[in-house]
């Protein structure tokens, strides 16, 4: 337990760092005049709640899902839809995302969940592709093109989102809130047991639970997570497509995930934040930069396989 | 007065027969030990009493209830703990979180999100006492993972008591555990008769002599003898079948 105390003490830390961080960006880019920067730190500020949703199955329950993009765009097309009915409030939006999330990860879930291993991985992924073409048939909004939204989100019946910096601000406080709730989550008697299931699931057997009940709860409260990350990526583009379904999506999120470090929560923020800043300033260097970005998660996979934690761990390590 | 009642359980891996037609009567309070030589069966019918596996027929009744169909986690609830031959620990967590959550799994709803469970008195305190009999206490706080083989041992045994099962089924708890540290051991498990309903699957025959009440021989999946330690000490069939063996050895 002292070693799981001081492990986790480090997750708080390194959060409120990276939070630090996060909260004198905008002045910062304001400062180097470039306020279209905020955008992008918005973009990152959601990707982050996205992986770190992820990161609550992969890393804390094992379940490696491979169709987690579906959820960004259950958030995004709540957007998109409920304003075409002028329905334009923030939080209604949030809530219906989240609920159709939850549909979805409760069916889908359930049957993905009488597998292990590979076939889970694949069968979310067939589901993400399920979702995928279901939008992509929906014609009223643009199918294959998407559709541009004419305005963002409002707050208390005002357009208070309007503005790059307060929609930046916005994501961070939902980041930093939802950080909160997953770190509870984890260390509580839910959290113990999904983490059990982990560690070993014949032993969990063996003491009276049922696996089943708990990784599927996982899976939908991660589901609806990811879902307010969607709702806020329609947002910052003021766009919603198919585009941010697709599995290639899918991947990225799960990349952030192990960039990181599984299983610390803070990991999958930091590793968000890494994963997105390459792919900007690589994509500046050379129109190759999946090809440089494949390299560099080879070596970091090589030289630290359990992701930026582990490596500045190591680093920590050897100096003391 | 039948705690565990099992009849005409029969298991087959392929046209391997490995449970065959066991019949077997465990009485409230007493400790039973089935022992037989390797591979002859004793943890396959470890793993369809505690509900791993299923038989192909038979059934078990626990207090009177058929739980022939029920999962192993239903089976612990209901009051029915095994530990395993071969350790299975929560690597990751610390001896004390891995005995806190088999107290938990009978105390209250898993489904609670926010308090930290490690926290919760109740539940560590009555960890702490399953360590206490399982001579752990003092390694509560370590990585289950940096355990030696012997404590990995009692840890099994820890986790099991803290599920306050009525019958225990304990799979060879003394594996590769010898000298001092068995005997220990075989003292605990002495201390625990009589608040638990024991079956005891060993290969130690010191161990089982001293410990059963009652002994079941267990060949080729068939139970070819029940009866006290002395009765089968002088079982020609028993010293044939497996204690001649023994001797031969
Ligand atoms: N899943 C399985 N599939 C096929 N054969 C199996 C399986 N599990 C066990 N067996 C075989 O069944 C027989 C009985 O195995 P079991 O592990 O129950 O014996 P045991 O009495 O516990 O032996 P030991 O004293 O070595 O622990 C062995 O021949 C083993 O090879
Ligand atoms: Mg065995």
């Amino acid at each position: 337990m002292i070693a799981q105390r001081a492990r986790l003490a480090t997750r708080v830390k390194v959060a409120l760092i990276l939070f630090a961080l996060f909260a004198v960006f905008p002045p910062l880019a304001f400062a180097l005049n470039d306020p279209f920067l905020i955008l992008i730190g918005t973009r990152i500020l959601a990707y982050a709640i996205a992986a770190m949703a992820l990161d609550l199955i992969l890393g804390f329950g094992a379940m490696v899902s491979f169709g987690h993009a579906a959820y960004l765009g259950f958030g995004a097309y709540a957007v998109a839809i409920l304003s075409s009915y002028g329905i334009s409030d923030l939080v209604v939006q949030m809530v219906v995302a989240m609920l159709g999330a939850a549909i979805f990860a409760l069916v889908t879930g359930a049957i993905s969940l009488r597998t292990q291993g590979v076939y889970f991985i694949m069968i979310t992924l067939a589901f993400g592709q399920m979702a995928f073409f279901f939008f992509t048939s929906l014609s009223a909004y643009g199918g294959d093109d998407g559709v541009g939204l004419p305005q963002r989100s409002t707050l208390f019946g005002r357009d208070i989102l309007g503005g790059d910096t307060a929609l930046y601000y916005t994501t961070l406080v939902l980041l930093m809130v939802l950080f909160a709730l997953c770190h509870m989550i984890v260390r509580s008697r839910f959290g113990r047991v999904l983490t059990g299931i982990r560690e070993n699931r014949l032993r969990m057997e063996a003491i009276g639970f049922a696996p089943f009940r708990y990784q599927l709860t996982a899976f939908v409260i991660s589901g609806c997570l990811t879902s307010v990350a969607g709702v806020l990526l329609a947002n910052q583009a003021q766009f919603v497509s198919p585009a941010f379904m697709s599995w290639h999506r899918s991947g990225e999120l799960i990349v952030m995930v192990v960039l990181g470090g599984i299983g610390t929560l803070s990991g999958a923020i930091g590793g968000a934040v890494a994963a997105l800043l390459l792919e900007e300033l690589l994509g500046m260097l050379t129109e190759h930069w999946r090809l440089w970005f494949g390299v560099f998660l080879v070596l970091m996979v090589l030289f630290s396989p359990r992701g930026i934690t582990g490596a500045i761990r190591q680093i920590i390590g050897r100096k003391t | 007065m039948s705690r565990l009642h099992v009849s005409g359980l029969s298991k087959h891996f392929g046209a391997l027969t490995v449970t065959n037609d066991v019949t077997l009567d465990v009485t409230s309070g007493e400790l039973h030990a089935i022992i037989g030589p390797n591979g002859a069966g004793k943890t396959t019918l470890v793993a369809q009493l505690s509900g791993e596996l299923r038989p192909d027929s038979g059934s078990i009744l626990l207090d009177g209830r058929d739980i022939t169909d029920l999962s192993m986690p239903r089976r612990v609830r209901l009051g029915l703990a095994r530990s395993f031959q071969i350790t299975q620990v929560l690597p990751g967590f610390t001896v004390l979180e891995n005995v806190a959550l088999a107290v938990q799994a009978r105390q209250g709803s898993s489904f609670r999100f926010f308090a930290p469970v490690g926290q919760e008195a109740p539940l560590n305190d009555a960890a702490h006492d399953a360590l206490r009999d399982a001579g752990l206490e003092d390694r509560a706080v370590l990585q289950a993972a940096a355990l030696s083989h012997g404590e990995h041992r009692r840890l099994e045994l820890a986790i099991a008591l803290a599920t306050q099962p009525k019958v225990l089924l304990l799979d060879e708890p003394l594996a590769g555990v010898g000298g001092a540290e068995a005997e220990d051991f075989i003292a605990r498990l002495k201390s625990l008769k009589g608040r638990f309903t024991m079956v005891l699957i060993e290969h130690d025959m010191e161990a089982v002599f001293a410990l059963a009440d009652r002994v079941s021989v267990l060949v080729y999946g068939q139970i070819i003898a029940t009866g006290t330690p002395e009765q089968i000490r002088s079982d020609p069939k028993v010293r044939s079948a497996y204690l001649g063996e023994e001797e031969g050895a």
